[in-house]
């Protein structure tokens, strides 16, 4: 054990003299591996800073997994009465001591603004949805359970409806009308940004103040052109553990059929991205093709690093002879000179990191990669550092061995009169 | 012939005996060459033996066999009281580290280690004490050969003198049991070489370490008290270096009778 451990120090400290005397010969030999690290690991790096990206968007739209969504639908395709369905939902929610859940009611409403009255498309939702579809807001808040008790209904409005009016400050309790038979007045408390594709002003009401605001109007949706504010029936989604999905789905199939009796069903299924990408990563094949050019890079940096460690093991062998004759063993000479490759190669492999990690979490890079979609930018990759630090490593191991197994043959007496 | 440390049979076991050793090297297109023949040796700890010879005697290779570097064609080589050709190659080479040191004609300081980083070197080898305060123990021995103000020195900022102090700093680093010295003061001046041998006598003798010399220099050989010969890989008593020996401890009693 003694021996074990003074070997292995023993050969660091030997390794490390040979790279410190022979640093400006080992640091051009470097540099190409650490380059290579470095691009391997920002390759890893910003590939978790895209997916997350990617993942956020797709939970943005579709929920998070697992999302699961109730549809009911009577046979002769109408709705199900609404207070039935509140009643039902609302059993099923407690039941199954849902936290996350939320109606969602896609409509359009009229809104004042000072060029004109004009529609806008409106979401009713539950204050939940805002966790479960991750709404970034850029200024203000997400509904609060404190938002319903409110008389005057609070909205988010996206970043388009909040330049047509104005961008005023929020501190200042800006309100907005919104038109019906009875005119509302609605307090803006939040302004959410507006994704790229999107060109029209958006909001979001809770849905108990929606249904407030159209109760007087559904009764008469007669022209569909000047409906200010006509909605179907809301969706009903569930944000629950993935792990759960499928039997929360069985029982809630079973629960809101039987429920709603004859003449109806009901449709319970999964929404969210992990249920039709089956997990797969979507920058894949980017990822292996910039990870395939810096593998070469790598390579090509080994080869150089082999290059040149034989060319100086000529001028070694004497210095090897000499150590020998001081007692050291073949076994020593090999792990010595493996080792001062491996001690260089994972030096460069930590500056390429130490560059990697700068690069990704540039906040240049990280909005440039990240397209204003993620709310939560994941921390530096820790496999990432792992990747390179190890890919560091076996190129070290590797491009040690030939001249190791050089070193290994020299003849002490020749060495030693060479 | 036998030439033995000792005419004493019951003395302490010698450190190195050798019993009719040849080497012979194969060469292409030729009969193999003899380098040793038929030599017989031993050296017990504490003995000083010079061994003087003509260029191509043999002598280096005698020295590689002495230190476990090379292996006898023939005849037997024990060291310590174990054949040589029982040792594995990592026992030989710890053997060697441990109970062996080198002094070269040419120094072979490391280049670009420092006096200290290369005192240091043998102890990289070593085990417990001797590795982990290595640093203490290499300060201490070039401190020893008067160079304790030089240990952060390059070998080719050194004089020759210095760097050969270095090399015997280094080969007694370890506290050796036997010195192997080839031509140590070969690549000194007159006056420089006699105070390097002065100073390996003086570290020889302090440790109890066999010190054997390989010299062409008969003034050198002559500080030994047994006097070896080797010509054409024959090795035998030489009696013109015991008379020169002899000489000079005559000219050493009547200059200090006068």
């Amino acid at each position: 054990m003694n021996r074990l451990l003074s070997n292995l120090v023993g050969a660091f400290v030997e390794a490390w003299q040979e790279v410190r005397i022979h640093k400006t010969r080992v640091m051009l030999s470097l540099i190409g591996v650490a380059v290579a690290v470095c691009a391997i690991t920002t390759v890893v790096g910003l590939g978790a800073v895209a997916q997350q990206a990617t993942l956020e968007q797709s939970e943005r739209q579709s929920g998070r997994p697992a999302s699961v969504q109730v549809y009911a639908s009577t046979f002769d395709g109408s709705a199900p009465a609404p207070e039935v369905m509140k009643e039902v939902w609302q059993t099923a929610l407690e039941r199954y001591e849902i936290t996350y859940a939320s109606r969602v009611t896609p409509t359009s409403q009229m809104v004042q603004f000072a060029d004109g009255a004009a529609s806008v498309a409106t979401t009713g939702v539950d204050v939940p949805y805002g966790t479960m579809h991750r709404v970034k807001m850029s200024e203000g808040s997400w509904f609060t359970d404190a938002d319903t008790a409110r008389l005057a209904p609070a909205v988010l409005v996206n970043s388009i409806f909040y330049d047509r009016i104005g961008r005023p400050d929020l501190a200042t309790h800006p309100t907005t009308t919104l038109l019906g038979d009875r005119d509302t007045t609605a307090v803006i408390t939040g302004v959410f940004p507006a994704q790229g594709w999107e060109q029209e002003p958006a909001m979001y009401l809770l849905t108990d103040s929606l249904t407030a605001l159209a109760a007087p109007v559904t009764a008469a949706p007669t022209d569909a052109m000047s409906a200010v504010n006509y909605f179907g029936p809301p969706t009903y989604e569930l944000w629950v553990p993935p792990e759960l999905a499928d039997p929360i789905i069985a029982a809630l199939q079973r629960d809101v059929s039987a429920a709603l009796g004859d003449g109806a069903t009901a449709d319970v299924y999964r929404t969210d991205y992990a249920s039709w990408t089956g997990g797969e990563d979507p920058y894949l094949s980017l990822k292996l093709l910039v990870g395939g050019v810096a593998g070469l890079v790598l390579l090509l940096g080994a080869l150089g690093l082999v290059n040149i460690a034989l060319v100086t093991l000529k001028q070694r062998i004497r210095e090897i002879g000499i150590r020998r004759s001081f007692g050291a063993t073949a076994g020593r000479v090999f792990f010595s000179v493996m080792m001062e490759s491996v001690v260089a190669t994972v030096a460069a492999g930590i500056v390429g990191v130490i560059a990697a990690v700068l690069i990704v979490k540039n906040p240049w890079i990280e909005g440039l990669i990240g397209q204003g979609q993620v709310t939560d930018f994941p921390a530096f990759p820790v496999e990432a550092a792992i990747i390179g630090l190890v890919s560091a490593t076996a190129v070290g191991a590797l491009a040690g061995l030939v001249p190791a197994l050089v070193a290994v043959r020299v003849k002490v007496i020749d060495a030693i009169r060479y | 012939m036998t030439l033995d440390s000792s005419a004493d049979e019951t003395g302490p076991q010698p450190l190195l005996e050798l019993t009719e050793v040849t080497r012979t090297v194969q060469l292409i297109d030729a009969p193999p060459l003899t380098i040793l023949s038929g030599v017989t040796l031993s050296v017990s700890v504490g003995d000083r033996v010079s061994i003087v010879g003509r260029s191509g005697s043999g002598k280096t290779t005698l020295l590689n066999l002495l230190g476990l570097l090379d292996n006898p064609t023939t005849g037997e080589l024990l060291f310590d009281g174990r054949p040589a050709r029982s040792f594995s190659g990592a026992e030989r080479d710890r053997v060697r580290g441990r109970d062996v040191g080198f002094i070269f004609q040419q120094f072979n300081l490391l280049q670009g280690r420092t006096a200290l980083e290369n005192v240091m070197t043998p102890l990289l080898y070593a085990e417990g004490r001797q590795f982990w305060q290595r640093s203490r123990i290499a300060s201490e021995m070039l401190d020893r050969v008067g160079l304790g103000h030089r240990l952060q020195a390059l070998p080719d900022r050194l004089s020759g003198g210095e760097q050969q102090r270095v090399a015997i700093a280094r080969s007694l680093v370890r506290g050796p049991r036997l010195i192997l010295a080839d031509e140590p003061t070969g690549a000194l001046d007159l006056e420089t070489g006699e105070a390097v041998m002065d100073l390996i006598d003086d570290v020889a003798r302090a440790s109890g370490a066999a010190l054997v010399t390989i010299t062409h220099d008969p003034a050198i050989a002559a500080r030994a008290t047994r006097h070896l010969r080797l010509d054409h890989g024959v090795l035998q008593a030489d009696a013109e270096t015991a008379a020169l020996a002899r000489g000079t401890t005559r000219e050493l009693t009547a200059g200090r009778a006068t």
